[in-house]
């Protein structure tokens, strides 16, 4: 059985195919409108996270099939005690396919490993987000038409950043890549994705605080909120969350052709000035979501002999 | 030092200096019955200075922990007095229930059924992640 729950589960050869199959969606939608007729989709979101969850819905609802779930840990069995592994054996009986959100890293995983239908990780915790990549990776792939040799800085708050290490992981695959880590000291990308994916691919990176001095020189800036649930002590959240603020005058040496990318939500990270901006992309972003989210549920469940 | 030949037991061999304790503790044998003996700083020609752990009864023992605490060691089954088996043993993939995984945010912090299994992601510098959440194992 094949699940998404980390972006590396799939090969660069399988991302293309999802990214062929959204771009084929885009161009042909009333040819997938009923491809998914008779199927559910379960989302089980053990934590509130209305984008995501009305990405996926909209996705499944787009296909033609159909969407049951909760929303928030409350109105689940969790709340009665019921284990992850329980929970997906349980859903197994009533779905075709399981898109789960869960505060807890690997919960996700401990599903696909009791459930007998795909299991996509909606997010958990801090750790993995792989469909927000996929998002961030059609979003590129729609704009640059290639990930290779690009130069894509990414700021913000890079240490708790579940999406930074997700896309790093994926664009770490293909050649010519160079990053340009742009954060506060205090969240700077933590060691092993240095050690562990940059280094040890031989990728070339930079660190600085310094956003404008990088501008130049970026293709791609993917800019992140630094995320309030991440930390456990207040006084550190407030003292960092305003460290980077994309406004208008900072992208005056930046190319013509930069592509702004944010996973969303913002909080004030870039100014409403930039949203008409052609070179900003985070709104595009959240619509290549939801088609990538459509052409994963496709793949999963033909995988599965479910469609 | 005089320790008595074991007729039927197992001999754990080659540990290196210092790391023969942490083997005892995390085999659980502390709660045999049997004659244990822990040799520590035995001279040897090719590392100096070893551990050796004598076990006076064939038991079952999880060798994955010997491998994560000390690859390298070899392991001697013996019975009736003749050495019937000798194991080198390496690094293990995965790790199940030996060690635990303390990031609080980790799912196995709060499902207790749940085995907490570690796997290799770095043979050379011997790296184990946790399955699920892949914090880094102390």
């Amino acid at each position: 059985m094949r699940h998404l729950i980390d972006i590396l589960d799939f090969s660069p050869e399988e991302l293309q195919e999802l990214i062929d199959t959204a771009n084929d969606i885009i161009s042909n939608p009333a040819k997938y409108s009923e491809v998914c007729h008779g199927k559910k989709l379960a989302t089980l979101f053990f934590e509130p996270s209305t984008r995501t969850r009305l990405s996926f819905e909209a996705a499944m609802l787009e296909l033609g099939g159909n969407v049951i779930g909760f929303s928030e840990a409350q109105s689940s069995s969790a709340s009665k005690g019921e284990s992850v592994a329980d929970t997906a054996k349980v859903i197994s009986c009533y779905a075709d396919i399981i898109a789960m959100r869960h505060p807890k890293e690997g919960a996700p995983l401990v599903a696909a490993m009791n459930a007998s239908i795909p299991v996509i990780n909606a997010g958990d915790g801090g750790h993995n987000h792989p469909t927000q990549t996929l998002a961030d990776l059609l979003t590129i792939y729609r704009e640059k038409g290639k990930f290779d040799h690009l130069t894509v800085g990414l700021c913000g708050d890079l240490k708790f950043g579940r999406t930074v290490h997700s896309l790093i992981s994926a664009l770490s695959r293909y050649e010519g890549l160079r990053f340009v880590l742009i954060s506060p000291e205090e969240l700077k990308v933590p060691s092993y994705v240095k050690k562990e994916i940059l280094k040890a691919k031989g990728i070339p990176y930079v660190q600085t605080t310094d956003l404008e001095g990088a501008m130049p020189e970026l293709d791609i800036l993917y800019m992140t909120r630094v995320q309030r649930e991440r930390f456990f002590n207040e006084e550190d959240y407030l003292r960092l969350k305003d460290s980077y603020i994309l406004t208008p005058d900072k992208l005056e040496n930046a190319k013509s052709d930069l592509s702004i990318l944010h996973p969303l939500p913002r909080v004030n990270e870039i100014s409403v000035a930039i949203d008409d901006d052609p070179r900003a992309c985070y709104f595009k972003q959240v619509l290549y979501g939801k088609y990538m989210r459509m052409a994963l549920i496709l793949k999963l469940l033909k995988e599965a002999d479910r469609l | 030092m005089n320790i008595d030949a074991i007729r039927t037991g197992i001999v754990i061999d080659h540990i290196t200096a210092g790391s023969g304790m942490r083997l005892y503790e995390l085999l659980g044998l502390e709660s045999l019955d049997c004659s244990v003996a822990i040799i520590k700083n035995v001279h040897s020609d090719k590392m100096g200075k070893k551990d050796i752990i004598k076990i006076d009864a064939d038991i079952p023992l999880n060798l994955d922990v010997i491998g994560y605490v000390d690859p390298g060691v070899s392991v001697n089954f013996i019975r009736d007095g003749k050495l019937v088996e000798k194991r080198s043993i390496e690094m293990p993939e995965t790790l199940t229930n030996v060690i635990f995984c303390k990031n609080p945010r980790c799912i196995t912090s709060c499902e207790q059924e749940l085995k907490h299994v570690f796997k290799l992601t770095d043979r050379k510098n011997k790296v184990y992640r946790c399955l699920y959440c892949e914090t880094k194992a102390n």
